[in-house]
């Protein structure tokens, strides 16, 4: 028997990456289909001297794990479509304050409560732009055990690195279906901590004055420095300001920070793409139909390429346009009106050759729907 | 090994989802096999019908959902109406008299035991009425060894209550082993 071998749930993978990457306080509240990560967390985390408290609703439980993350802890809190919508207000508060917080979306078929037990895939664009104003947003999702695991601890290392709230965009189907998940030791996987100033007790620290590298480092709240923290525009104390250069510098920074790390944070699988015609792009639940399709369609000679994408926000613009150069088309397969679809056909050149394959009733798309599709799509009829 | 694609059906609250749970994790965890195990159910808690695909296999299982079940479980006439149409041709029709009038025959071997009847006479706690129905698979499929179910089920559950699962697990096993379908 294989050591730390575990047969389980999508969430509760999320939950031993979360506990891998050093999470220790967690704040939500519960709701289908994300609720076994709070139940599992509420059994584990106090035994390791992390605290677990299920709130009122979903805008406290935002609200909370940001108090939890200035006080020094590396935090998490866990929903779906109905909570995460709830979570906007707050969302904005972490981009502005720079906080850094993982925040779990389990996806279920929207809007509103709409099927709360079903599969969906429709909140891509809500987790970029659900909270108001310009801000950039890193999402990560997976479509297997192993990588809901390693995209968890992959979330916490970049809400460390550049200050900012990272949303996990999982699915029903990932959250509930089981299968096996090794765990891996400690060290196999990087994991990055909390950067703490090194200015002493007494002495002046800036909360938001940038070190060289563009990285913030903190004081854990409550601790040896007073400082303000606000949703308002602010300069290098965190106190308000309104002057039109702290202004623009600030939301400059906001966006940039992550923007030009792209290639940080981008993760990506990709298949057969050297000789592909036709490139199948997928993330999440969808893309174990995908690829699926792809190995099935190769073994009949179809030249078939496959590229699933393990981070959507900051949406790989150069990647997506290099890889799908020479096909002759690409198809998006998502469980949504054609979210990445639209972002497909915006980044690369000849947008014509970009098609959906989507499943939109709340069940699974299946490799024959798909395969059905591309023969439409190839012209060949059904 | 062959692939089983298997549908196990019932209503909210008879343990088809705990059963459909053990089964796979003994096929990985102790047999070192492949397994996927999804669900579906409505928004109730107890009631509705309720749904488990498991998938047993050598080979890496990527679409994890059962479209056409190889081995197809009914616990109530709702689910039997429903799924008896999916089964795959020569397949394998489980069901119990208690709970199923048998109607239009399908194409496959279906079984009709009275599992809970055996349950309730033998152990006098219906709770364990899904183990009983494991055992019988294992006994006709030999999908794992009753061992490595055993093996799981004393992980989840309390000390004094393993001992009933055995015996549930050992009925089931019995049961199936005058049809010598294994």
């Amino acid at each position: 028997m294989e050591e730390n071998l575990v047969f389980v749930q999508g969430n509760e993978a999320c939950v031993e990456g979360a506990l891998y990457a050093g999470m220790s306080f967690f704040a939500g509240y519960p709701i289908t289909p994300s609720t076994e990560i709070a139940e599992l967390l509420a059994r584990r985390l106090p035994g390791r001297g992390g605290r677990f408290i299920q709130m009122e609703d979903e805008i406290s439980s935002l609200c909370a794990i940001i108090g939890g993350s200035l006080t020094g802890n590396k935090v998490m809190t866990a929903t779906s479509g109905p909570g995460f919508s709830l979570m906007q207000e707050a969302l904005g508060f972490a981009v502005m304050a720079e906080i850094p917080c993982v925040i779990v979306n389990v996806q279920r078929g929207g809007p509103s409560t709409g099927n709360p037990t079903h599969v969906g895939q429709g909140d891509v664009n809500q987790a970029r732009w659900g909270t108001h104003g310009d801000h950039a947003i890193i999402t990560l999702t997976a479509s297997t055990h192993q990588d809901v695991l390693e995209m968890t601890v992959h979330a916490f290392n970049m809400a460390e690195t550049y200050r900012t709230p990272v949303i996990l965009l999982f699915d029903e189907v990932i959250g509930h279906m089981r299968e096996k998940l090794v765990i891996p030791e400690a060290g196999v996987l990087p994991v990055v901590d909390r950067l703490r100033t090194s200015v002493k007790r007494g002495v002046d620290y800036h909360p938001y004055l940038p070190r060289e590298d563009g990285r913030l480092p903190m004081s854990d709240f409550g601790g040896d420095h007073r400082y303000n923290v606000t949703g308002l525009y602010h300069d290098m104390w965190g106190f308000p300001s309104s002057n039109p250069k702290v202004v623009e510098s600030l939301l400059n920074h906001l966006v940039d920070k992550i923007e030009t790390n792209v290639h940080e944070i981008t993760r990506y699988k990709e298949l057969y793409l050297e000789d592909a015609e036709v490139i199948l792009i997928s993330f999440g639940s969808a893309a174990r139909s995908t690829l699926h399709t792809v190995e099935n369609r190769r073994r009949r000679g179809d030249r078939l390429g496959y590229l699933e994408l393990q981070s959507i926000w900051p949406f790989p613009v150069d990647l997506i346009r290099e890889k799908c150069r020479k096909a002759r088309r690409i198809v998006v397969v998502e469980m949504n009106k054609g979210q990445v679809t639209g972002l497909v056909k915006a980044a690369v050149e000849n947008p014509e050759r970009v098609f959906l394959a989507n499943r939109i009733d709340g069940e699974l798309i299946s490799p024959t729907n798909i395969k059905n599709i591309l023969r439409i799509i190839q012209g060949r009829g059904v | 090994m062959e692939k089983f694609r298997m549908v196990f059906s019932g209503a909210g609250g008879q343990g088809v989802i705990t059963a459909a749970v053990i089964l796979a994790e003994a096929a990985v965890i102790h047999e070192g096999l492949i397994a996927v195990q999804s669900q579906s159910y409505g928004p109730e808690a107890r009631g509705g019908a309720t749904r488990s695909d498991i998938i047993i296999s050598e080979h890496p299982i990527l679409f994890p959902k059962v479209t056409q079940p190889n081995v197809l479980v009914c616990l109530t006439q709702e689910a039997y109406d429903k799924f008896s149409p999916i089964i795959r041709p020569g397949g394998l029709l489980l069901t119990d008299d208690r709970y199923v009038k048998l109607g239009k025959k399908v194409d496959a071997k279906q079984v009709e035991l009275p599992m809970y009847q055996t349950v309730q006479d033998a152990i006098g706690n219906p709770v364990v009425f899904n183990i009983c129905m494991l055992g019988v698979l294992i006994g006709l499929l030999g999908l794992v060894k009753a061992e490595s179910v055993l093996a799981v089920i004393s992980t989840r559950v309390q000390e004094k209550y393993v001992e009933m699962n055995r015996k549930a697990l050992e009925l089931g096993v019995s049961m199936a082993e005058p049809l010598g379908l294994g």
